[in-house]
């Protein structure tokens, strides 16, 4: 701080103190004309109404010059006055950084240990998958669901279903460096709404939602031609690019006709973001063994 | 006693009255106004670009800041939960900031890229539908009222004028920016930015 806001602040500070003081102690003097404690003022109202001079108790007084006293101290032995670090050193990013510290003592031994188990034997280990369970509810809540079954759009967690794959190294990229999910818009291609419906048809009978008539089965070829590199020939999708599985019965944006349309026709970006940076590598593996323990249960 | 000589002579007492109120301001704010950590951008923070000012505005006009706060206190509690604590530095192209003084929702200083676009769309727009337990009202005609491109281009001008340094080329191309935007739009664009300028999330 610059030596002039220093000067500002400490002397606007200590001379208004001051000041508090001296007015007090004057006001609380008796003058030579002023009327004494207990006695009748002068005024008198509808006859006997007659105000007294009844001043405020000692107590009040002295709890005022008290106040200034703690002041005082306050300003002594914090940093209150410009550049002055006060007597006991207190800051508020010392204080920030001593529970950062304390906090690393206390749980980097915990986390040190974990991470040099394998991941089939955290999962085992009760204590890392609270941990696991509390960073879930800090982190993935939001769009998965408190009981992690996810949304419409956002994937169940508690099947044995997995999108990227179910290994440590899928789970913990998923959860480090996000994913991006894209199924592309295809009415245009599909030939428009006709096209669609068909295509529709075709890949609910896939799972058995549709019966896979004349009209379903037209958009077969189409499906090989454009939708199979992705999501695999017969539909079993492609964890290399986390195309789902569409001969099962889970449904990531739903499976009912409107629903499967507007993905088809519309096509979904769904994005998981990228948590590396908020949670480290540690945490990452932690929450990744409690989310891979979540379908085993 | 002496105190009846201040209070039997009103201008006096107003004078003190006013010299007592106003020395708590002038020690601990206006040196605020004259020191660099406040008035300074730290590394990385720019002025908002048209969309997300515009964005900006929407989120102060429906008084989203009665229930986020965009202030992360230095306590280890918060920096866990939220990333890293802020700065006045980072808010000094905010007029006003939107520190907010109370958290019914969670605190949106660093939301951006925590969630998806779509997202934030859905959870605007039904909030329930994502968070069960919310009780965040829905914004549903924030998708219908569009941005107003020459309202843009105004406060922009506005914001130069109070130091903010906009180039011409970026005041000109903002109405085209913000054309055919939604107000949702516009305050998803705002929300994804959020505390992504700060180069180390924790």
């Amino acid at each position: 701080m610059p030596a002039f806001w220093h000067w500002f602040i400490t002397a606007g500070t200590v001379l208004f103190t001051i000041w508090c003081i001296w007015l007090i102690s004057w006001s609380a003097k008796q003058g030579p004309q002023d009327i004494a404690d207990d006695e009748v003022v002068g005024h008198k109202w509808d006859g006997d109404l007659e105000e007294w001079n009844n001043p405020a108790p000692r107590w009040w007084l002295y709890f005022y010059f008290g106040t200034i006293v703690w002041a005082i101290g306050y300003l002594v032995a914090y940093p209150g006055l410009g550049n002055w670090d006060g007597l006991l050193g207190w800051s508020q990013l010392g204080q920030y950084e001593e529970e950062m510290q304390a906090a690393t003592d206390r749980y980097e031994p915990i986390y040190d240990r974990y991470a040099a188990m394998g991941f089939d034997e955290l999962k085992q280990e009760p204590d890392a998958i609270k941990l696991g369970a509390s960073l879930y509810a800090s982190y993935c809540t939001t769009c998965h669901g408190s009981d992690a079954r996810g949304a419409a759009g956002y994937p169940n967690l508690t099947d044995n279903d997995w999108l990227w794959g179910d290994t440590e190294a899928a789970i913990t990229t998923t959860i480090r460096q996000g994913r991006m999910g894209v199924m592309p818009v295809l009415a245009p291609a599909l030939g428009g709404d006709a096209g669609v419906n068909n295509m529709v048809a075709y890949v609910r009978s896939l799972s058995g939602l549709a019966e896979a008539d004349a009209a379903a089965m037209s958009a077969q070829p189409m499906f090989v031609a454009m939708c199979s590199a992705c999501h695999n020939a017969d539909g079993t999708g492609n964890p290399m690019f986390g195309a789902p599985n569409l001969t099962d019965d889970i449904w990531l944006h739903g499976s009912s006709d409107d629903a499967v349309h507007t993905t088809i026709a519309n096509g979904r970006n769904s994005v998981m973001p990228a948590h590396g940076d908020l949670l480290g590598e540690d945490r990452s593996k932690i929450l990744a063994a409690y989310v891979s323990s979540l379908s085993q249960q | 006693m002496r105190h009846e000589t201040i209070e039997k002579r009103l201008n006096l007492m107003m004078v003190l009255i006013v010299v007592a109120i106003s020395i708590g301001g002038l020690v601990e704010i206006v040196p605020l106004m004259f020191s660099a950590d406040a008035t300074e951008p730290d590394e990385n923070i720019v002025p908002y670009s048209a969309l997300r000012l515009a964005g900006r505005d929407v989120y102060v006009s429906e008084g989203c800041y009665n229930c986020h706060s965009q202030m992360i206190r230095p306590f280890r509690s918060e920096t866990e939960r939220y990333g890293p604590y802020t700065t006045a530095g980072e808010t000094v192209y905010d007029r006003p900031f939107q520190f907010g003084s109370k958290r019914t929702g969670p605190d949106l200083a660093r939301v951006g890229g925590r969630y998806s676009d779509a997202w934030q769309r859905l959870h605007l727009t039904d909030p329930r539908a994502l968070v069960p337990e919310s009780n965040m009202p829905a914004y549903t005609w924030l998708a219908e009222k569009m941005v107003d491109p020459e309202l843009v281009t105004t406060k922009m001008q506005a914001l130069r004028f109070l130091g903010h340094p906009y180039s011409d080329e970026e005041i000109a191309a903002a109405a085209a920016a913000v054309t055919g935007k939604t107000e949702m739009d516009a305050l998803i664009a705002y929300l994804q930015e959020l505390g992504t300028n700060r180069r180390n999330r924790r």
